[in-house]
């Protein structure tokens, strides 16, 4: 049988650790909290964006009348055969099996595209790791392709201090290679975050572009249940709302901009704005989806960090009665010892 | 006739400003435009620039790079790429932008690199004009 001492070692070593998954826990919630405000102060931004968009594409004639064919050519859909898979992840690891499971998408995605050349634009640490172990790496100085997937870029340490700047100019990068033709669609892979318990692994496509103001997915991929009821779990316990947040008041008046009855002036033509915005459109999706997925991860950690909380509570528990009950044999033992020892003589 | 306007001024990343206004100077891509309550519905685009609004008799300044506006007769809403006020402005990080600007536009290759490098340097100078103003 062990003896007390290594028991109340091992005991005083769990609970360090479960300080230590404590407050990572409680850092989680509050960091959980203020990605959770970003994303939602980026929401009107994007909603006031769609609109003009909406209302400028009957006005430009954006579409051929006869054809039907879109004239922007981030409309235009081409044969798939070069893509772009923008796979965002976290810098930071011990959040569960979140990074784990983004990744599993992405391949389960090349999987269903084999035989096409992808390109991987990899956002966060963990991703970027995995795959520059799996695939090569793009060096602007190669005049061949590497192989049919390679990683042509990587975006470390932007997620901690996300700059609306930065992804802007990322998703400029990208539309040129797309205008120019060296790509034929854009995926972005992702967690996407409605709420602590309504979350998806998706793929969505957002280039073409084919409905404005739509999310077109391309692959989802629901959380399991299990995950949701811990998820729910952990978030009650850090105090954190579990439904969407209220945001109708905000939607109604973004909703209003740029739609009101009357005729407006336009110092630009039509066709004009609508080119110059659409660029700004994806862009303002990109920059969503990281957002979501800085959600996401904050959220992930933080029940993985719960549940490690809870997993030590209880191996302290059978600690403390594996020693209690060592202990008592000792003494049960001594006695004997005694007792026996007194009738002998 | 209305007399005040309402403007907000909204960007990707937050609300910047909402508040109650006389009047609004705001950078069109075609020039500046000045705006008085009343004015006739209109949507444009924004260049780079400074918006200038009076509220309470006091002038406002805000850098701004590309946006779009709509006016409306009581209201003015601004979506911009980036607004900042000029007391937010940080201008060491400001200066450095510009430098960095200059640089690429002596070694830039290529018209689109030179055509980024160009705006960035614009934006860059005005966010120095703009927290010049600063009180």
């Amino acid at each position: 049988m062990a003896n007390i001492l290594d028991i109340r070692r091992r005991i005083r070593s769990v609970r360090n650790t479960r300080q230590i998954t404590k407050a990572m826990k409680m850092i989680s919630a509050a960091r959980l909290r203020r990605a959770q405000d970003r994303a939602l102060s980026a929401r009107p931004y994007a909603q006031m964006l769609t609109n003009v968009l909406k209302s400028l594409v009957s006005r430009a004639e954006i579409f051929d009348p006869e054809t039907g064919e879109p004239r922007h050519p981030l409309l235009a859909q081409r044969p798939e055969k070069n893509i772009l898979v923008i796979v965002v992840t976290a810098d930071r690891g011990l959040a569960g099996a979140f990074n784990a499971n983004i990744i599993k998408a992405a391949f389960r995605f090349f999987a269903a595209n084999e035989g096409k050349i992808v390109d991987i634009e990899a956002v966060g640490r963990k991703g970027r790791d995995l795959f520059r172990r799996r695939f090569p790496t793009a060096t602007p100085e190669q005049t061949e392709r590497a192989g049919p997937v390679q990683t042509v870029g990587e975006h470390i340490g932007v997620l901690g201090k996300l700059s609306f700047e930065y992804v802007r100019d990322f998703s400029e990068g990208v539309i040129d290679r797309y205008t120019k033709g060296e790509i034929d669609s854009v995926y972005v892979i992702y967690n996407e975050f409605k709420s602590v318990i309504a979350q998806r692994l998706i793929v969505e496509k957002v280039l073409p572009i084919e409905e404005i103001g739509e999310q077109t997915v391309a692959q989802a991929e629901e959380v399991s249940k299990e995950e949701r009821e811990k998820r729910a779990e952990a978030a009650q316990a850090a105090g954190i709302s579990l439904g969407e947040a209220d945001t109708r008041e905000m939607d109604r008046r973004a909703a209003a901009f740029a739609t009101a009855q009357v005729d407006y002036l336009y110092e630009q033509s039509p066709g004009e704005l609508f080119r110059n915005l659409l660029p700004k459109y994806v862009a303002v999706q990109i920059y969503r989806s990281m957002l979501e997925s800085i959600a996401s991860e904050h959220a992930a950690r933080m029940t993985a960090m719960e549940s490690a909380s809870s997993n030590a509570d209880e191996m302290i528990d059978k600690l403390t009665l594996a020693m209690n009950r060592v202990r008592q044999a000792k003494i049960t033992k001594e006695i004997i010892e005694i007792v026996s020892g007194a009738a002998a003589q | 006739m209305a007399e005040v306007l309402q403007l907000e001024i909204v960007t990707p990343e937050r609300l910047v400003e909402k508040d109650t206004i006389e009047q609004i100077q705001i950078p069109g891509k075609n020039g500046y435009l000045g705006i008085l309550p009343g004015h006739a519905p209109l949507i444009t685009e924004l260049g780079v620039g400074e918006i200038t609004y009076t509220a309470d008799g006091m002038a406002y300044y805000v850098a701004v790079a590309w946006g779009f506006a709509e006016v409306l007769p009581d209201k003015v809403t601004i979506l911009a790429e980036t607004a900042e006020r000029a007391e937010n402005i940080d201008v060491e990080r400001a200066r450095k932008a510009k430098e960095r600007a200059e640089e690429r536009l002596r070694s830039a290759s290529g018209e689109v690199n030179y055509q980024r490098a160009l705006v960035a340097l614009d934006r860059a100078n005005v966010r120095l004009q703009v927290a010049e103003k600063k009180r």
